[in-house]
């Protein structure tokens, strides 16, 4: 085997500061090409959506690019492409962002141009009623027309948790996507896009006093609201397999899908070694699913393992689940791909790591992290969930260091945990009715 | 009801543009005919691989094997199993794939810098030692027939398929995805076959980009892959054939609950002289959020959710594709939009205004693409199959500077006009033929 190279290191700088409204600024100055990433991230996602508006979160991310005090509705996209930028926003479990990635010459644009939205979103009827039929094509496009249409970050909280917060529908209902009105939109961002409930990190060939002065200049004097306190959302996990089949029509062949729950993501100590074991099983067909189910057993088409239902494990809070996913021959059952899954997590826990495969994977996952951060709005979005959640942007440099501190008997022991409190979600083809 | 609050503000203007310079391209082509890139581009500490082998064949017997030799070329040689290539390529820090398409066979690669050599020397043993075991051969096998019956699930997956078929006949680009009977029938043996034959350096292209010292990664390229000496024929497609257009094709979805739009043509290569026009005609259609087709079916209609116009540069011929999946009950009124759009921006002239918005995006987003080391290396490698280097980055903009409002209406008026390009529904035929045959001429299979 050839020699294992050493923890990369990485030493990004990091600049910050707040506002006297509450808004947290970081700057991450890199002059290596003329580009700027400008991303706010606001405290806010799906778990806060209040019962009867589920997608609500969601369906405001999409109304935030629909005008403000001193734009037209689609001029914040022409400004942002017209200055040869691209940009966009997503919606999470627990944050919701905008980002634009642009030339350098257009930073204070972009500054502008969320400052303003953040100062003053501009809410019609018409844009609304326009809104939603574009969220309910996107949701037709990606899940009700599509084979495997949310498998299994829609279907699988349902089967994992109790609460409301935990368990909807994040994508929405139709229904209540149409009982939305302006008066919830408007209170939606009075409570939860409080400048003080925001971080905007400005990352790329800039000079940071110029970026803070910008930053005082266009947010300053966003006048200062409340700042929501972020509710737990905690809850038991489930007690022994909680189980649930869905039927669905498109689908040509079953899949299964399992989660358990793990530590709270804000001890890394403790949940890292989560993050390492969804490598070590499903990374490559040296990973020991992959290895079992698709190279020796031939029992699955496919294997998937992560942590966090959206798939980003660095970026969820608690409470949040480890993830597999199989996609399996109709000819195997579900029961044989669980039993098969329990047999290697019990090998794993008995057993432990082989010589080699901690540093194999962890090696990789530096690697594939530095990938994510190489691009400089892919950094800014790392270090804006890092700022939000940790207050630490600089963790942004000591991933790799934090991958290479997992132990081994830690991985291991996280394997033992996976046992038969986990909810389980199948996909069989067929007819609904 | 409008809750607009505060007074409007002055836009901020642009600042001064600062240009990247050209990257600086050390090149090298080794005595077997490989061609190698390499391009320094410090940051994190990373090199980025692709290599681009000519692959084209004709018939769905090649089909079937190639894209199997594609999944099964890592699965191991004469002197590992595939899962020690996957425990090999994870302790460099490194990942590889590799993958066919109508024109080539491509691997694409990353490795932390210290394990660059190492990925080289896995590269070179898959070149010419891929074992095609007889077990991993077959599990790969039936696993792909799975995966196609997953694919061919898809709307978007039968509708491409169904378009490609339709423009380009039995030529080389009409038939991307193997059937599964052709797959089935494939063995061990044939694979190798078409690895002896084909995988060969000649007419190859090696692009690295990262955190390198350009000469000594190019000694460490011939050290490595100077031993793969394959002869073969490095065929590519042959001309393609002139595009029927004509009515839309209509196939049924029973229950589809949107209907998936897709329309193809022929575009200019990246190397002809009305390519910048087009582009930018693109670009003012539908090719970004802030197009005419995006404003009125999605903005202004809300009809869809992603309607987007995008080009291709496949080596026999490029090809713009307009995408977008419409409600069900809207089908015959986007297809009208669609039209109206088309016919609009093929035969009157674009304002001033759109072509200098969208004259800006392209220049930015091109030097958005290549700020990264994976973005830079891929451009740099789709740019070698067209023969072109890393000059077109700094002349692809001079040439969008200099494009005209008549340019792009000409550009428009021969690549974009309805009638120049050919259409494919997939929806529920029960629902969509009538309202959709009141717009346009349908035919169904």
């Amino acid at each position: 085997m050839p020699p294992r190279p050493s923890a990369p290191a990485l030493s990004y700088a990091v600049e910050r500061a707040t506002l006297a409204n509450g808004l947290r600024v970081v700057v991450a100055p890199d002059p290596s090409s003329p580009v700027v990433a400008v991303a706010v991230y606001y405290d806010v996602g799906i778990r806060s959506e209040p019962e009867g508006r589920t997608g609500f979160a969601h369906l405001f991310e999409h109304l935030m690019f629909q005008g403000s005090a001193s734009l037209g509705k689609t001029e914040h996209f022409t400004y942002v492409q017209g200055s040869g930028g691209t940009l966009n926003g997503s919606t999470h479990l627990d944050y919701t962002n905008y980002y634009e990635l642009l030339p350098s010459s257009a930073t204070e644009l972009a500054m502008f141009l969320e400052a303003d939205r953040m100062r003053s979103v501009a809410l019609t009827q018409e844009n609304l009623d326009n809104q939603v039929a574009v969220v309910q094509n996107e949701i037709r496009v990606n899940v009700l027309n599509r084979p495997y249409g949310g498998f299994p970050w829609i279907l699988l909280p349902p089967v994992l948790y109790r609460s409301f917060a935990n368990a909807h529908n994040g994508y929405g209902d139709f229904v209540d996507l149409e009982d939305a009105t302006l008066q919830d939109a408007q209170a939606f961002f009075d409570r939860y896009y409080a400048p003080g409930n925001a971080v905007l990190t400005v990352a790329g060939d800039v000079d940071p006093a110029e970026v803070l002065r910008l930053a005082e200049q266009h947010y300053g004097d966003i006048p200062a609201r409340e700042v929501p306190q972020r509710p737990s959302f905690a809850e038991p996990p489930p007690t022994g397999e909680q189980r649930t089949v869905h039927v669905d029509a498109m689908a040509p062949a079953p899949a299964v899908a399992m989660g358990w729950r793990v530590p709270d993501p804000a001890d890394l100590d403790a949940y890292l070694p989560y993050v390492v074991l969804a490598e070590v099983l499903t990374d490559g067909d040296a990973a020991r699913l992959q290895e079992r189910l698709l190279l020796r057993d031939r029992t699955a088409t496919s294997v998937g393992g992560y942590l966090g239902v959206m798939g980003d494990p660095l970026d969820a809070r608690d409470p949040t689940p480890f993830l597999l996913e199989v996609h399996h021959p109709a000819e195997v059952s579900a029961d044989t791909v669980l039993a098969t899954v329990d047999e290697e997590l019990d090998r794993l826990a008995s057993g432990g790591l082989q010589p080699g495969e901690l540093e194999r994977t962890v090696a990789r996952m530096s690697a594939r992290y530095l990938r994510e951060v190489d691009p400089v709005l892919g950094r800014a979005q790392v270090m804006s969930v890092f700022e939000q959640q940790r207050g630490r942007a600089e963790l942004v440099n000591e991933v790799p260091d934090l991958l290479a501190g997992v132990a081994a008997q830690a991985v291991q022991a996280a394997a033992g945990t996976l046992r038969g409190d986990r909810a389980v979600l199948e996909i069989q083809p067929g007819d609904p009715s | 009801m409008s809750t607009t609050t505060g007074a409007a503000r002055p836009i901020p203007a642009l600042g001064p543009p600062r240009t990247a310079e050209l990257p600086a391209v050390a090149e090298r082509t080794l005595g077997n005919g490989l061609r190698a890139l390499v391009v320094r581009r410090p940051g994190v500490p990373l090199a980025e691989l692709r290599l681009r082998v000519p692959f084209s064949g004709r018939g769905a017997d090649h089909v079937a094997t190639a894209q199997l030799l594609g999944d099964t070329l890592l699965m191991g040689t004469d002197r590992r199993s595939a899962a020690q290539v996957a425990a090999d390529l994870q302790a460099l820090g490194g990942s590889l794939s590799a993958s066919v398409d109508s024109d080539k066979l491509a691997f694409g690669g990353s490795v932390l810098r210290a394990g660059l050599p190492g990925l080289l020397a896995l590269l070179a043993e898959v070149l010419t030692a891929a074992a095609y075991p007889e077990h991993e051969v077959e599990g790969e096998r039936d696993r792909l027939v799975q995966e196609l019956a997953i694919y061919r699930s898809q709307a978007g997956v039968v509708a491409r398929e169904a378009l490609l078929s339709r423009m380009y006949a039995d030529h080389p680009y009409g038939r991307e995805l193997p059937t599964a009977e052709a797959v089935q029938a494939v063995r061990a043996p044939g694979l190798r076959d078409l690895h002896a034959a084909r995988v060969a350096p000649e007419g190859s292209v090696l692009v690295l980009v990262g955190d390198l010292e350009p000469e000594a990664a190019l000694d460490e390229v011939a050290s490595q892959l100077s031993g793969w000496t394959a002869r073969g024929a490095a065929a590519v497609a042959p001309a393609l054939p002139a595009p029927p257009a004509g009515p839309a094709l209509l196939l049924d979805r029973p229950g589809s609950v949107q209907t998936t739009v897709r329309l193809a043509g022929p575009a200019p290569r990246r190397t002809d002289p009305d390519h910048a026009a087009f582009t930018l005609a693109n670009l003012v259609f539908g090719g970004y959020f802030s197009s005419r087709w995006v404003a009125n079916i999605r903005e202004d209609k809300g009809y869809t959710y992603s309607p987007h116009s995008g080009v291709d540069h496949p080596q026999a011929g490029s090809r713009v594709t307009l995408a977008t999946d419409v409600a069900t009950g809207v089908t015959a009124p986007a297809l009208l939009e669609t039209w109206y759009e088309l016919g609009r921006i093929a035969t009157l002239p674009v304002s001033q205004a759109e072509l200098d918005q969208a004259r800006r995006y392209a220049v930015g987003s091109l030097a958005l693409s290549t700020s990264s080391q994976a973005g830079l290396a891929g451009t740099l490698s789709a740019l070698t199959a067209s023969g072109l280097g890393v000059e077109w980055l700094r002349d692809s903009p001079a040439a969008l500077a200099e494009v005209t409002v008549e340019q792009v209406l000409e550009a428009a008026g021969r690549y974009l006009a309805p009638e120049r390009l050919t259409c494919v529904l997939v929806g529920d035929a029960a629902e969509v033929e009538g309202p959709a045959s009141r717009v346009l001429g349908i035919v169904r299979e």
